[in-house]
C-alpha cells in the first residue's frame, strides 16, 4: 500500500515537473533548430535533426543581449541596494523609538502597501519625465529613472521591521552603556544581526526588479538601456519571420536569473513565507 | 547646554531616519496617488493644457464606455480563471511533496521555476505553444480533442491568459503552502490514524483545517494580482480578439500611454484602486495582521 502510494506521488510529481518544463524545453529546441528544417511542421518535431548553435551566436551578433542583461544587472543591483538601506534606516524608527508621528508613519507606509503601482504609474511617469530622469537626457538619468520608483518598498520596510523586533533590547542598552549613538547602535549592532532578514529582501527585490516589464517599457525610449525583459519583447517584433533568433535569445536571457536561483536556492526555499514579497 | 543639544538630536533622531524613504514614497507614491485622485475630476476634452476641475465627467464615460465595462468584467473573469486553481494546485502539489519522498528538493527547484523567470519569456514561449499549428493542439490531436483556436478565439483566449499565469504562479504558492505544513503537529495525523483515517481523511481532517489561514491568504494575494494582470496579455493578446481579454490595467495602459486620455485614464485608475483596497484591506488586517505588527 505505502509502495503504490509513492509511485503514484511520484508519477504525479513527474508529470508537473515536465509541464512546468515544458515551454522552455520547446523554446530550447526550437533554438536549436538549424535553417534546414521548418519550425512550423506538422506534426511537430521536438529533437533538432539540423541541429546548431548558429542561432545564439546569430542573435548574439544582432541584438546587444549583453548589453540588456548589464543593464538588467544595474537596475536589479541598485534597486536592490538601495532598498536595503532605506528600508533598514526606516524599519528602525518604527521598531524600537518612540516619536511624534509614529502611528501616522506606520499607516502612510502601510497604505503604499494597499495601492497598485498600475494605479498610479501616469503621474509617476509625468514626474519622472519632470525630473528629467529619462534616457533622452543621458543614460545616467535613465538609470535613475529605472531605479527610484522602485527604490523603497512597504514590503521590505515591514519585513525588516519585524526583523529588529525580534532583537532583544539588552543588546541595544549594552552598546548605548558603552557610549554608542543611535546611527552606531544602527549600524554596529542591529543590522549584523537581520542580515538573514536582508539576504531574503535582497533576492526577492533582485528577482522582482529582474522581471520587472511594464516601466521600463514604458519609460525607456533608447534601445543602448533596454533592460532584458523589454529587449526580449522587441525581438518578437525584430524577428517576427525568424523565430529561432527569438527563440535563442529568449534562452539566454533566462541564463543570469538561473544561476542566480540555483546557487541561492536555500533563500528561497526559506523565504517566500518571510518574504512574501511577488515579484 | 550639551545636554540640550542632544536631547534635541535625538528628537530628530527618528525623522533623520525615516527621511530618506519618505522623501521618495513622496515623490513616487503620495503625490502620484492624490495626483491621480485630482486628474480623474478633470475634464480635458476642451483643452488639454486647461482641463476644467470637479466634473464627474470622465466617470461618466467610462460608465457608458462599453469597452470599460467589458474590460472590468474581463478582470473579474480572469479571477476567477485563476485564484481558484492557485489556491488548489499548489495546495495539492505542497501536500504532495511535503510525504516523505526522495528527491523533494529537485522536484520543488523545477515546479518554482516559472516563478524566477521573466513572465514575457514565459508568455512568448507560450504563444509558441498556443499558435494553431502547435504542440498544444498536436497533444490534443494525440489523444482525438478537436484543435482549440487557443488566442483566436474571443471565448477561449482568457483562458489561455489565465493558463500562463497558473503556470507562473503555482511554484510561488507552493512555497508558502509548503512552509505552513511544517508546523502541523505530526500528533495530529497519528491521533487521525488512530482513529481509522484513510490518506485522503487525513488531509481534510488534519491538514485543511490547519491551512486554513493560509488558504485564506492565498485566495487574496492571488486576487490581488489577478487584478493587476498586464504583461501576459500586452504580449500575447493586446487586449484582443474583439477586447475580450482586455483587463482594466490593459484598458488604463491604452487610455493613459496610447490615447494620451489622462483623465479618463485617471478615472479607470481610481476604479482600480477602489477594488484593489477592497481586497488588500482584507488581506492586511485578517490574514497579515502579524506581518505587518498590527
Amino acid at each position: 500500500m505505502k509502495h503504490i502510494k509513492g509511485i503514484f506521488i511520484h508519477i504525479t510529481l513527474i508529470i508537473v515537473c515536465f509541464l512546468c518544463l515544458l515551454p522552455f524545453l520547446w523554446l530550447t529546441s526550437t533554438a536549436l533548430k538549424g535553417p534546414g528544417e521548418n519550425i512550423f511542421q506538422y506534426p511537430p518535431v521536438f529533437m533538432p535533426e539540423d541541429f546548431t548553435f548558429e542561432n545564439f551566436k546569430m542573435v548574439l551578433t544582432l541584438v546587444p543581449i549583453v548589453q540588456y542583461a548589464i543593464n538588467s544587472f544595474i537596475v536589479a543591483f541598485f534597486t536592490v541596494i538601495l532598498n536595503l538601506i532605506f528600508s533598514a534606516l526606516a524599519a528602525y524608527p518604527l521598531a524600537r523609538m518612540e516619536f511624534k508621528g509614529k502611528g501616522f508613519a506606520f499607516f502612510a507606509i502601510l497604505a503604499t502597501i494597499m495601492v497598485p503601482f498600475q494605479a498610479i504609474m501616469l503621474p509617476i511617469y509625468i514626474i519622472t519625465l519632470k525630473l528629467h530622469l529619462t534616457d533622452t537626457y543621458s543614460n545616467f538619468a535613465g538609470y535613475l529613472g529605472l531605479i527610484l520608483p522602485f527604490a523603497v518598498n512597504a514590503f521590505g520596510i515591514f519585513l525588516l521591521r519585524q526583523a529588529f523586533l525580534g532583537i532583544p533590547r539588552e543588546l541595544e542598552e549594552s552598546a548605548v552603556i558603552d557610549g554608542c549613538n543611535s546611527f552606531q547602535i544602527f549600524t554596529k549592532v542591529l543590522v549584523p544581526l537581520i542580515k538573514p532578514s536582508l539576504a531574503v529582501l535582497a533576492i526577492f527585490t533582485f528577482i522582482g526588479s529582474w522581471g520587472e516589464f511594464l516601466w521600463p517599457s514604458i519609460i525607456l525610449t533608447k534601445d543602448a538601456l533596454f533592460t532584458l525583459p523589454v529587449g526580449i519583447n522587441n525581438l518578437q517584433g525584430a524577428f517576427s519571420a525568424n523565430y529561432r533568433l527569438v527563440a535563442a535569445g529568449s534562452m539566454i536571457s533566462i541564463v543570469p536569473i538561473l544561476i542566480f536561483f540555483l546557487s541561492l536556492q536555500r533563500y528561497f526555499i526559506q523565504g517566500t513565507n518571510e518574504g512574501a514579497v511577488k515579484g | 547646554m550639551k545636554q540640550n543639544y542632544i536631547q534635541n538630536t535625538q528628537k530628530r533622531t527618528p525623522y533623520l531616519f525615516l527621511l530618506p524613504a519618505a522623501a521618495l514614497l513622496l515623490l513616487f507614491f503620495f503625490i502620484p496617488f492624490f495626483q491621480t485622485i485630482i486628474y480623474s475630476f478633470q475634464d480635458y476634452s476642451t483643452d488639454i493644457y486647461n482641463p476644467i476641475f470637479g466634473t464627474l465627467s470622465n466617470y461618466k464615460e467610462l460608465c457608458h464606455s462599453h469597452t470599460f465595462i467589458k474590460s472590468l468584467f474581463n478582470t473579474f473573469w480572469f479571477l476567477a480563471l485563476t485564484t481558484p486553481f492557485l489556491v488548489i494546485f499548489p495546495l495539492i502539489l505542497a501536500i504532495l511533496i511535503n510525504q516523505k519522498i526522495r528527491g523533494k528538493t529537485l522536484y520543488k527547484l523545477i515546479i518554482y521555476l516559472p516563478v524566477v523567470v521573466s513572465i514575457v519569456v514565459v508568455a512568448i514561449a507560450f504563444k509558441w505553444l498556443y499558435a494553431p499549428k502547435g504542440l498544444l493542439n498536436y497533444f490534443l490531436e494525440i489523444i482525438h480533442f478537436p484543435a482549440i483556436d487557443w488566442l483566436s478565439s474571443p471565448n477561449v483566449a482568457m483562458v489561455s491568459v489565465a493558463l500562463v499565469t497558473i503556470f507562473k504562479g503555482v511554484g510561488y504558492y507552493m512555497m508558502i503552502y509548503l512552509a505552513s505544513l511544517m508546523s502541523v503537529p505530526k500528533e495530529l495525523y497519528e491521533a487521525a490514524e488512530i482513529d481509522g483515517a484513510n490518506e485522503f481523511q487525513k488531509h481534510t481532517t488534519v491538514t485543511i483545517p490547519h491551512l486554513m489561514p493560509t488558504i485564506a491568504l492565498v485566495s487574496t494575494i492571488s486576487a490581488i494580482s489577478a487584478l493587476k494582470v498586464f504583461v501576459e496579455i500586452y504580449i500575447m493578446t493586446k487586449g484582443g480578439p474583439l477586447d475580450s481579454t482586455k483587463t482594466i490595467v490593459y484598458y488604463i495602459y491604452e487610455r493613459a500611454f496610447e490615447n494620451l486620455d489622462i483623465g479618463l485614464a485617471s478615472a479607470a485608475c481610481v476604479i482600480l484602486l477602489v477594488v484593489v483596497l477592497i481586497f488588500s484591506v482584507i488581506n492586511i488586517f485578517c490574514f497579515e495582521r502579524k506581518k505587518y505588527g498590527l
